[in-house]
């Protein structure tokens, strides 16, 4: 049987999910005979691939480089994920939409009187992407076609949910698969 | 005391003459979800949560406020209901800023559960964002307005069993949210008692004591009932 | 007063008329462009020109056609001017001494003016509503005379027969609505007017109000007679100041009189009347609100039953019906409810009063009989879309009403053929629409009027319209999808089939109407998706820029 090729990546997030997925523990061994890791940050791969099977994404859209690579996932892969609360609804990463729009809250952040300092917003568009004036869920953005919520959502929640998808069975979304937080 | 028959799912039960639908099928353990109802206060019929189908009625009655009459036949989860409870849900998620992971009432919240039980994966509708403030003047207690879904339980509750009526609403539709009194912080607020009951009626982490970290606020609603037999009733002993 | 005295103030007034009289109309319409200042310098021109024995200047109510204000008219020769100026009341004045007058004159065989049936507003533009001599000469209070020499019974029953409907909207039949309450056990009782007609757009009840304020007393207390009321209330909205200072006028006149208050016109029938004030909430227009409203509370819908008729105003079993309403009772009084019966459709008889605006040549109120189509209102009466320009829609029922596409224009104006075609009666307001009218920016507009009006008790008004409104507004910018317009009918359904009370159940009608007749205006806004083959919908990207 030839293994699913299997992606993940990290947007506007704490990486917590895929700390969560680590968790998998010995049962990583047997995803590896099912599936391929091609693209992750925690693997060596430089550039998102064409024809990958599933990605799992984390983290919501809260600037330029992450709606980019949204798109370029949607784009090469089959089926996406909304993998983590942040992808489902914005949640912590979301918290400074009611702070105003993007330039407010960098204004609010940096530009902060500091004997000391000489206060600027970083700006340097070769390593600071442009910040979108809301942050929004993945599904925003790009058509999502599985959700997976949790705060991180747990190993086992984690595992339940790729073996459904792995046989082809529609994920089960009973509250306790579900339930953000 | 008189008894009706009525059918609910299919299934024919009997409900005291003048229980709502409510309580008859809640009390042969048929689940009907709510959020803005609470046992010990008034209904307010405010949230739609719900809302059944009733043979021979046009519009879906909400049970809380419906009585069971003899001869009824309900419906409570047709495929309609179950959508619009859930797109009930995800409005309620849409309008506020509720962030479960960094909330004190993550895993003991009516809203999260509720949202868990009928399926909720996402929100399809847009978040709002609003600016709310968080009020933590009053020394025991607080509230954060991003977690209110103006049920108006603790409205109901310290009017009807603390009777101080230091909540109500102020502002129309979409900008509606609790005041204090006359507008004023909770901790100014002269009328409070500070008996605590309307923490312990609020389905959210809206109010919640103060001190109280991620999902250590956990509730204990049924007390305002038991209150308000027991004072019915006269009888203090547990 | 007893009924002699009744006889002898309308005879009185009858034969005090002058040879002149010199109508000019003082209604808020025509106070909006300057009849005041018209008004002011008719009473001026008489003075001077040493005429006060010959002529009567009489600030009188709405003859209807508002977009000639301010409206003049004089009576020997019979002539109606429009759109008078100050200037021109000295002319106007010195008819009365043969002296030639070159204003222009409307023409008196127009449909607008001919081809009304006015029964509820038979007096306006004719009475001098300040004065209650004035409305006792138009046989004011005969029908209430006649009532009191009946039983309670025999009133609910003649409305019954009448066929009258509730004129707020609903359609409701009064005389089921009278006999509910005249049927709840003896004890406390009131009679509630509403008057707070909040439809963007109508005024038909801000007429009745102010220009025969005492036909809307009089129709309450035949009211309250039949049903065993003894308290009224009228509900204004605190935005028609001069309705409310007529109807205090007129309570204060009556009470005077012996027409209200204590043993009226030598019954045993005791009714006094308030006034309460609205304070700026249309959802307050609805039942419930409004007795939350009058007992203090906040303006917020209860779950009905039980219906106010049972539990109302402090509990107590209450008549609650529109302006228009009741003042067309005092007509069913004294002319007999065959006579009313005989007017109109089958199912909804009688006439209606419509307040015709938008892009439409003459713009006011007409009354005419049910049954009437909508293109004799609009067309005839109305004088069609000015400029030239095609007729596209009608709205009926304000923001809980729909719009009708000008192919269905000959549908007759009565209750159930309106709502056969996805639209209401409503309380009368008529907003006619040309080929410039984009109709998803109407549906927005009245989105936009219901969220901002919604109480905010129940989740799916709440915030289901504001949801609705910035789906709509995004279809609007051309930023939505297929998805988004599947997503916008179905919360529409959601607010329909959900909301607690009849303002976020009626919320989405212009929006499903607009659809049903339209959709391809709607669709030609819509974007390709940009991953087909994916249904997710997905929003427009909101960026910052540094």
């Amino acid at each position: 049987m030839e293994r699913l090729k299997l992606a993940t990546v990290w947007l506007g997030g704490c990486s917590g999910c895929h700390m969560s997925f680590l968790d998998l523990d010995e049962w990583l061994f047997e995803l590896s005979e099912m599936a391929d890791l091609v693209y992750s940050p925690i693997a060596d791969v430089k550039d998102f691939p064409h024809g990958v099977d599933v990605t799992l994404v984390e983290g919501a859209i809260a600037n330029e480089e992450n709606l980019g690579m949204a798109k370029t996932v949607r784009q090469r892969s089959r089926v996406v994920v909304s993998f983590g609360d942040c992808a489902v609804t914005g949640n912590v990463t979301a918290m400074r939409n009611p702070h105003g729009l993007g330039l407010e809250v960098l204004r609010t952040v940096y530009l902060v009187p500091e004997p000391g300092t000489q206060p600027h917003i970083p700006d340097d568009r070769e390593i600071v992407p442009a910040l979108l004036d809301q942050v929004i869920p993945l599904h925003n953005v790009i058509p999502v076609d599985h959700f997976l919520p949790g705060c991180p959502p747990s190993a086992s929640r984690i595992r339940d949910f790729l073996k459904q998808l792995l046989s082809g069975t529609a994920p089960n979304r009973s509250a306790v698969q579900i339930r953000f937080g | 005391m008189s008894v009706v028959t009525l059918t609910i799912n299919d299934r024919q039960i009997t409900a005291r003459a003048g229980e709502t639908v409510l309580d008859a099928a809640r009390e042969t353990g048929i689940p009907i979800p709510t959020l803005c109802h609470l046992d010990g206060v008034t209904e307010a019929a405010a949230c739609r949560m719900c809302l059944v189908k009733i043979e021979g009625r046009g519009r879906l009655q909400a049970s809380c406020v419906t009585s069971a009459l003899e001869g009824m036949v309900v419906h409570t989860e047709t495929e309609a209901i179950r959508e619009y409870r859930r797109m009930i849900l995800e409005l309620l998620f849409a309008e506020g800023n509720h962030v479960c992971s960094v909330c004190v009432a993550n895993e003991h919240c009516e809203l999260q559960s509720l949202a868990a039980d009928h399926g909720m994966d996402h929100v399809r509708y847009e978040y709002m964002n609003p600016k709310r403030p968080v009020d933590v003047t009053h020394e025991r207690f607080a509230l954060d307005h991003n977690r209110c879904i103006l049920c108006s339980r603790c409205i109901r509750t310290c009017d009807e069993i603390e009777g101080a009526h230091t909540w109500d609403f102020a502002g129309r539709g979409s900008h509606a949210r609790i005041i204090a009194d006359m507008g004023q912080p909770w901790g100014e607020a002269e009328s409070c008692t500070s008996c605590g009951k309307c923490v312990q009626s609020c389905p959210t982490g809206a109010l919640f004591r103060k001190g109280s970290t991620v999902a250590e606020m956990t509730k204990d609603r049924e007390r305002l009932a038991e209150l308000m037999v027991a004072r019915k009733e006269k009888k203090w002993s547990v | 007063m007893n009924i002699a005295d009744l006889h002898t103030i309308r005879e009185a007034e009858r034969n005090r008329c002058k040879p002149f009289t010199i109508r000019c109309c003082t209604s808020s319409g025509c106070r909006a462009s300057g009849a005041l200042e018209v008004f002011a310098e008719l009473q001026k021109q008489v003075q001077e020109s040493g005429l006060t024995d010959r002529v009567d200047v009489v600030g009188v109510g709405c003859p209807g056609l508002c977009s000639e204000g301010p409206l003049v008219e004089s009576t020997h020769p019979a002539a109606i001017y429009p759109r008078v100026k100050s200037e021109q009341a000295r002319e106007i004045v010195r008819i009365s001494l043969n002296e030639p007058c070159q204003l222009e004159q409307l023409d008196p065989g127009h449909p607008f003016l001919t081809g009304q049936l006015k029964i509820v507003r038979a007096r306006a533009g004719i009475i001098d509503p300040e004065r209650l001599e004035s409305y006792i000469a138009a046989d004011g209070y005969v029908g209430l005379q006649q009532a009191l020499q009946q039983s309670p019974e025999t009133i609910v029953e003649t409305i019954t027969v009448s066929g009258l409907r509730g004129r707020g909207g609903a359609g409701y039949p009064t005389g089921l609505k009278w006999a509910t309450v005249a049927k709840m056990p003896r004890g406390q009782k009131y009679v509630i007017c509403n008057g707070d007609e909040g439809d963007p757009g109508a005024f038909m009840d801000r007429a009745v109000m102010e220009d025969a304020a005492h036909q809307v007393l009089e129709g309450m207390a035949i009211a309250a007679y039949a049903v065993g009321a003894n308290q009224g209330v009228i509900y204004v909205r605190a935005e028609y100041p001069l309705a409310i200072e007529r109807l205090q006028l007129a309570i204060t006149q009556a009470t005077r009189a012996g027409l209200l208050g204590t043993g009226i016109l030598g019954s045993g029938f005791n009714f006094t009347i308030e006034i309460r004030i609205g304070a700026g909430a249309f959802v307050c227009g609805e039942e419930t609100a409004l007795i939350a409203s009058v007992e203090g509370l906040r303006g917020m819908p209860r779950p009905r039953p039980p219906y106010p008729a049972e539990r109302g105003l402090w509990d107590c079993p209450t008549l609650i019906n529109n302006v228009e309403t009741l003042a067309t009772i005092p007509a069913i009084l004294r002319n007999g409810a065959e006579w009313f019966a005989a007017i109109g459709t089958e199912k909804s008889k009688g006439t209606k009063i419509f307040s015709i605006a938008g892009k439409i040549q003459n713009s006011g109120l007409v009354e005419v009989p049910m049954g009437t189509t909508l293109r004799q209102v609009v067309e005839v009466l109305g004088g069609g879309v000015p400029g030239g320009k095609a007729l596209k829609a009608v709205q009926t029922g304000g923001p809980s009403g729909g719009c009708i596409p000008a192919e269905l224009l000959d549908t007759p104006i009565d209750y159930e053929s309106l709502s056969a075609i996805g639209s209401i009666m409503g309380s009368g307001g008529m907003i006619v629409m040309d080929e410039s009218d984009q109709m998803p920016e109407i549906a927005r507009f009245f989105m936009e009027f219901c969220a901002d009006e919604s109480c905010g008790k129940c989740v799916p008004c709440r915030v289901g319209t504001v949801q609705l409104h910035r789906l709509l507004t995004r279809i609007i910018e051309r930023k939505a999808s297929q998805d988004d317009l599947d997503q916008l009918i179905q919360l529409c359904h959601l607010v329909r089939d959900t909301s607690l009370c009849g303002l976020g159940q009626s919320a989405p009608n212009p929006v499903l109407s607009t659809l049903r007749y339209f959709a391809s205006e709607y669709e030609a806004l819509l974007q390709p998706p940009e991953f087909p083959g994916h249904t997710r919908r997905k929003a427009p990207i909101p960026l910052t820029v540094i």
